[in-house]
């Protein structure tokens, strides 16, 4: 019973604290209510209450807000709070590849390569289809990354200070919270230990 | 008795949320400066902007990868992948270089509309916001 009381006092304090960290600052007060998200107005945060634009100038009231735009996409729990590839592959979203040719079209690879060195955990999957539907060949190679397997040698620590999938991942692409998103290949679901692999689908 | 027992439950109660208190405090010292900050991927620019007497620029990457894949802009466009390292002159967006590429009044609404791009409150550093950022060494 008191054990059951202290749980439930706990889990209030902590879904309290929570609520009152997604809550936006006291500066807000007049976009909250007009922003039309199902999802509610907490998950991002408007565009005059980010603590980035001036709420005072003229520019801030006549932009988009990001639930807006967002709130129909699927949906994640960091970053834009948005799975960006499957809003794209599921057909959400259709950014244009190209504004100076109409009929552009991305080379999408479908080449999965393993990077092994990861320590403990698990090994690093990377799929160049996600990342070619958004990007292009020469936006990673062969300044950032070799294309020779295990020709790019590079640490967390790299990552963690913006530099190789740092460059995106951390800034722009899901961010460095998700390990599992990458480290994603355990070492006993290999049949054979392996170096550095590359996978053709 | 009824108030001995009371007394008795009430204690033990305390002992056992004791450490629950501990770890909600903490966790709240530890949260609570956290200001609300942009959307993730927001960058602000702001090496000229309030030199030149105008507000920081506020880049949305949401709002554009929606519109257009990432080679456009840091391909074609030619925008390095490195908040800081692209110069970019007013001169140059006027004269169809870096934003405007397409903000010049067909593919987007042109430079004459200062205010949407200079929205940020004065102040502000140049770099990328909004979170789980990497910063460089020591500021992740």
């Amino acid at each position: 019973m008191r054990r059951r009381l202290a749980k439930l006092l706990l889990a209030s304090c902590i879904g309290l604290l929570f609520t009152a960290c997604s809550e936006p600052p006291t500066r807000s007060a007049p976009t909250g209510g007009q922003v039309f998200a199902p999802d509610g107005p907490g998950k991002w945060l408007p565009i005059m209450a980010d603590g980035l634009h001036d709420p005072t100038g003229p520019g801030a009231k006549q932009l988009q807000n990001p639930a807006e735009a967002l709130f129909y996409l699927p949906s994640a729990f960091s970053g834009n709070k948005v799975r960006w590839v499957e809003a794209i592959q599921e057909g959400y979203i259709e950014p244009r590849p190209s504004i100076v040719d109409d009929n552009y079209e991305m080379m999408v690879l479908d080449l999965d390569v393993i990077r092994t060195r990861t320590g403990e955990l698990p090994m690093v999957l990377f799929p160049h289809r996600k990342h070619t539907e958004w990007l292009e060949c020469s936006n990673c190679h062969e300044w950032l990354f070799k294309s020779k397997r295990g020709g790019t040698r590079f640490g967390m620590f790299d990552v963690l200070s913006g530099e190789y999938c740092g460059r995106c991942h951390g800034a722009v692409a899901f961010p460095l919270v998700e390990c599992t998103y990458c480290h994603s290949v355990r070492r006993s679901d290999l049949k054979k230990p392996v170096t550095e692999l590359e996978m053709h689908k | 008795m009824t108030s001995v027992h009371l007394r008795t439950h009430n204690r033990h109660s305390i002992r056992t949320l004791l450490p629950g208190c501990i770890c909600v405090l903490a966790l709240l010292t530890l949260l609570a400066p956290l200001p609300a900050s942009a959307e993730y991927g927001d960058v602000v620019i702001n090496k000229r902007a309030e030199k030149a007497g105008m507000r920081p620029v506020i880049f949305p990457h949401w709002f554009h990868r929606i519109r257009f894949r990432c080679r456009v802009c840091h391909t074609e466009v030619g925008f390095e992948m490195r908040a800081g390292s692209n110069d970019i002159l007013m001169d140059d967006i006027i004269n169809g270089r870096f934003c405007g590429r397409c903000h010049n009044n067909k593919i987007a609404w042109g430079p004459q509309n200062c205010q949407l791009c200079h929205s940020g409150l004065p102040g502000l550093k140049s770099g990328v916001r909004g979170g789980t950022t990497t910063g460089g060494p020591s500021r992740w």
